[in-house]
């Protein structure tokens, strides 16, 4: 029996017909070999719209649909679940592109018509061919993993937890928190991170749900949504979590001293250490780089001091597999080093620090004690703060980091705050970005401080004087864009800004999660607004500044929604896998075998009494690797088969035929 | 399993006069370059109206035997356009596509079809602007190049 096809042309308002004749795209359609109607609509996606779908379904009869709309990866789900509650199978459904790819992008409307027309023509050929398909239903494992322990992650792990989901946290590091843990105050409210954060890590520890994992790493992924298992390899941390108290003694009496990760290099650690008394968990880590013991065999110092004999110099590096149905990225940022930047002077000049060493000369924890020094112990009567360092520049990320502005305003009120009125602060801009709530009181407040402000992007820091004001002095040399003229700016410290960046290992860890990164490196989200937690992989989701740079409240927000996707999944319990995946024909396969070295999944495997291939349809993704090659054509993806890109093609050439019947057309 | 039909199909007569307009398919990736292909619309990026889309899951599945399908059945050129190497949402489709491509344009000029109207790129999905330029690049190419001829083939 031939199919009776209904062929709907949207006008997206005007998006699509103020360039394509929609009206005349339906006429066209209508004379096409099968279609029993064609109609266009001012919005097709609307109620209406799909209503008019399921009402011709159900009277006229319709075996297949085709719709000539906006992209696929937009509607294509709307429609086929207009079709499905039409009482047609889902896949009997063909959309077309006619905005994103013709009325936007084709600037003549005669042209734009003649690319939908051929387009619509295609579809409807190819509908021809489609065949019923039907999903599976996969169970999915309650449990999510959540993968970085900054704050997105810890927020991202508690909102699962508290809903009665387990969790398990992987973070690389000794500690959670992140790098909000190395901030002094937080903008614009300058609340302390430390009485933030501190109960939020806290809360962690205590929850019963989550099963944290320090020291961790998840090295490999295996499965698919619902049922994926991660591998993870846990470096050791030489001390006995169970036995330690968190007293502190071992790294007293600890002799060897090294330079601080955490403290950004301008502070000392012992070889056994922790970030801080707030870290969580608050068992100390041996670094076996620069411990004594582990390097040379002597010493053993901690372990002689430890009240509890904690301290496990045969610790080794374990693995652990976890099973989750979810996956929640929030692996954060890492920070631009600036010594690339060679013109602003960082690592040649001592008083040339970066905002995060700067975090650190703040915090009272740091090694300074929370006091703005110098590197000879005084207080800097003047700070230049060099905006958008990286950020905003061709030569090294084109985006803007989205927080310095507003840190640095906060460098601006700390400084003024704790140094006194008399110090000058400079700042040089090239705009302010003060966007989120409270951000421009915050701004105008500073500006009333005295702060002061120069609009120009500095060329370089010098040391070079030109006269005896300048001496000993660092001089910023920039243009003020405002003024148009040439300025030079004697201080005594400078802060530079440095942009926010994807992991150095984004590449690594994107690889391993089968997602991709966007042109910047950071995590691509599925759609930049209708999908910014989700990816293009089913069942991993983002958090955080993973995805691009955020400021607290929106990688917070950006964390709790990653989590209430993942939740929305492993609380249904189950999960619908599209059904368009590869198949071999039994017929046809001679068992040459070639498919099964090309599947990328392990999917396919040799039957040796039947002497076929066979596909496992819970391992393929329907790549198509297989039926791309297939000798004898015995391999093809459901949906994307041989005889349906054919007849995709067919139509697309195929003249055009004089209109049989006349159109029945709604639009008004 | 009905013959497929890969004989070559009717061409539309040059009008004499008129200025060449190829007909160009490109078989794109779902992930990749159809993703790019939306943003360059989206983006309002003004492309030539010769391309015609077809969407695949992945350059992996494109079987050669639909780009000979295409230049047989009416189109000037093909383009193949996928994520980036090493980017493949399928972990290496594109590897895939890139080994039959390179095939393809070995044996192709044998039978008197000139390597150039087949292109392989590469466009990520956040490269809109790459993808109008591909596409401009290439339909200005095939402008330049002339209407393929199957009729006058050899060996078909």
């Amino acid at each position: 029996m031939p199919s009776r096809i209904g062929v709907y042309v949207c006008h997206c308002g005007t998006n699509i017909a103020g360039r394509v004749d929609s009206a005349g795209v339906a006429r066209h359609a209508a004379g096409l070999k099968n279609v029993a109607v064609a109609r266009d609509y001012k919005f097709m996606c609307s109620d209406p719209g799909q209503d008019m779908i399921i009402k011709d379904i159900r009277e006229m009869g319709l075996t297949r649909v085709v719709v000539a709309s906006c992209s696929p990866r937009l509607h294509e789900k709307t429609f086929q679940k207009a079709c499905q509650r039409g009482g047609l199978n889902p896949f009997l459904f063909q959309m077309t592109c006619i905005r994103e790819h013709c009325s936007w992008v084709v600037v003549d409307p005669a042209e734009a018509t003649a690319k939908a027309k051929s387009l619509v023509a295609g579809a409807v050929s190819r509908v021809n061919e489609h065949e019923e398909l039907y999903s599976r239903v996969e169970a999915v494992h309650p449990d999510v993993l959540v993968v970085g322990g900054g704050i997105a992650g810890i927020q991202a792990a508690l909102d699962i937890a508290r809903s009665g989901h387990k969790v398990h946290l992987v973070e690389r590091g000794p500690s959670i928190g992140g790098h909000m843990t190395q901030f002094d105050k937080t903008f614009p409210t300058l609340d302390c991170a430390a009485c933030i954060s501190t109960p939020k890590m806290v809360a962690v520890s205590q929850e019963p749900n989550i099963n944290l994992m320090t020291m961790s790493e998840v090295v490999e992924v295996k499965g698919y949504v619902g049922n994926y298992t991660a591998r993870i390899r846990t470096r050791p941390r030489y001390i006995d979590q169970n036995r330690c108290t968190g007293c502190g003694l071992c790294m007293e009496k600890c002799p060897k001293s090294v330079p601080s990760e955490f403290e950004e290099g301008i502070g000392q650690r012992k070889a056994i250490h922790r970030n801080s008394p707030q870290s969580v968990p608050n068992t100390p880590i041996i670094d076996p780089a620069s411990c004594i013991y582990l390097v040379k065999g002597k010493c053993g110092s901690c372990q002689k001091n430890c009240p509890s004999q904690a301290i496990d110099f045969t610790q080794e590096e374990s693995y652990l597999d976890v099973r989750a149905g979810t996956i929640v990225l929030a692996t954060g940022f890492d920070i631009l080093d600036p010594t690339a930047l060679s013109q602003y002077g960082f690592g040649r000049y001592p008083e040339v620090y970066t905002g995060l060493q700067f975090e650190r000369l703040n915090n009272a924890v740091g090694p300074t004690g929370g006091k703005i020094v110098m590197k000879n112990g005084q207080a800097p009567e003047s700070v230049a703060i060099v905006h958008c360092v990286g950020s905003r520049d061709k030569n090294h990320h084109e985006y803007c980091s989205r927080v310095c502005c507003m840190y640095a305003l906060k460098y601006d009120h700390l400084i003024k705050d704790k140094i006194g009125h008399h110090a000058r602060v400079y700042n040089f801009y090239i705009d302010m970005r003060c966007f989120g709530k409270g951000y421009e009181e915050f701004y105008r407040r500073v500006q009333d401080e005295g702060v002061i402000f120069i609009r120009g992007r500095p060329s370089e820091v010098t040391d070079q004087t030109q006269g005896p004001e300048e001496a000993g002095k660092l001089i910023v040399v920039a243009e003020d864009t405002l003024l148009g003229r040439p300025v030079r700016v004697a201080v005594d410290m400078v802060v530079l800004c440095t942009a926010m960046q994807p992991r150095s290992n984004a590449a690594e860890v994107a690889r391993i999660f089968g997602i991709s990164q966007g042109q910047d490196g950071f995590f691509l989200e599925e759609h930049p607004k209708l999908g910014p937690v989700s990816t293009a992989t089913d069942g991993i989701f983002l958090a955080g500044t993973c995805q691009g740079p955020k400021d607290i409240p929106d990688a917070v927000a950006h964390a709790s929604g990653g989590a209430g996707q993942a939740l929305s999944l492993a609380a249904r319990g189950e999960v619908s896998i599209s059904p368009t995946v590869s198949w071999i024909n039994p017929d046809i396969c001679i068992g040459c075998k070639m498919c099964v070295g090309l599947c990328a999944y392990s999917a396919i495997e040799y039957d040796e009494r039947r002497r076929v291939c066979v596909i496992n349809e819970a391992m393929c993704k329907g790549c198509g690797s297989c039926a791309g090659h297939c000798p004898s054509g015995a391999a093809q993806v459901r949906h994307f088969n041989e005889k349906q890109v054919f007849a995709e093609l067919e139509g697309l050439f195929a003249p055009a035929q004089p209109v049989r019947q006349p159109v029945a057309s709604s639009a008004t | 399993m009905e013959e497929l039909n890969i004989a070559p199909q009717t061409q539309s007569e040059p009008v004499p006069g008129a200025a060449f307009e190829p007909a160009i398919v490109a078989f794109v990736c779902n992930w990749c370059t159809y993703t790019a292909a939306d943003l360059a619309g989206t983006s309002r990026m003004v492309q030539s109206p010769n391309v015609r889309l077809v969407r695949m899951m992945c350059t992996g599945m494109v079987d050669p035997k639909y780009i000979i399908k295409a230049l047989l059945g009416g189109a000037d050129a093909v383009l193949i356009s996928g994520c980036h190497p090493g980017d493949c949402h399928y972990i290496n489709g594109n590897y895939k596509a890139r080994r039959r491509v390179k095939l393809l344009m070995e044996i192709l000029p044998r039978f008197g079809i000139d390597g150039r109207r087949i292109k392989l790129t590469w466009v990520g999905a956040s490269e809109g602007n790459e993808f109008a330029a591909t596409v401009n690049r290439f339909a200005a190419e095939i402008k330049e190049l002339g209407p393929i001829d199957t009729r006058r083939l050899p060996l078909l």
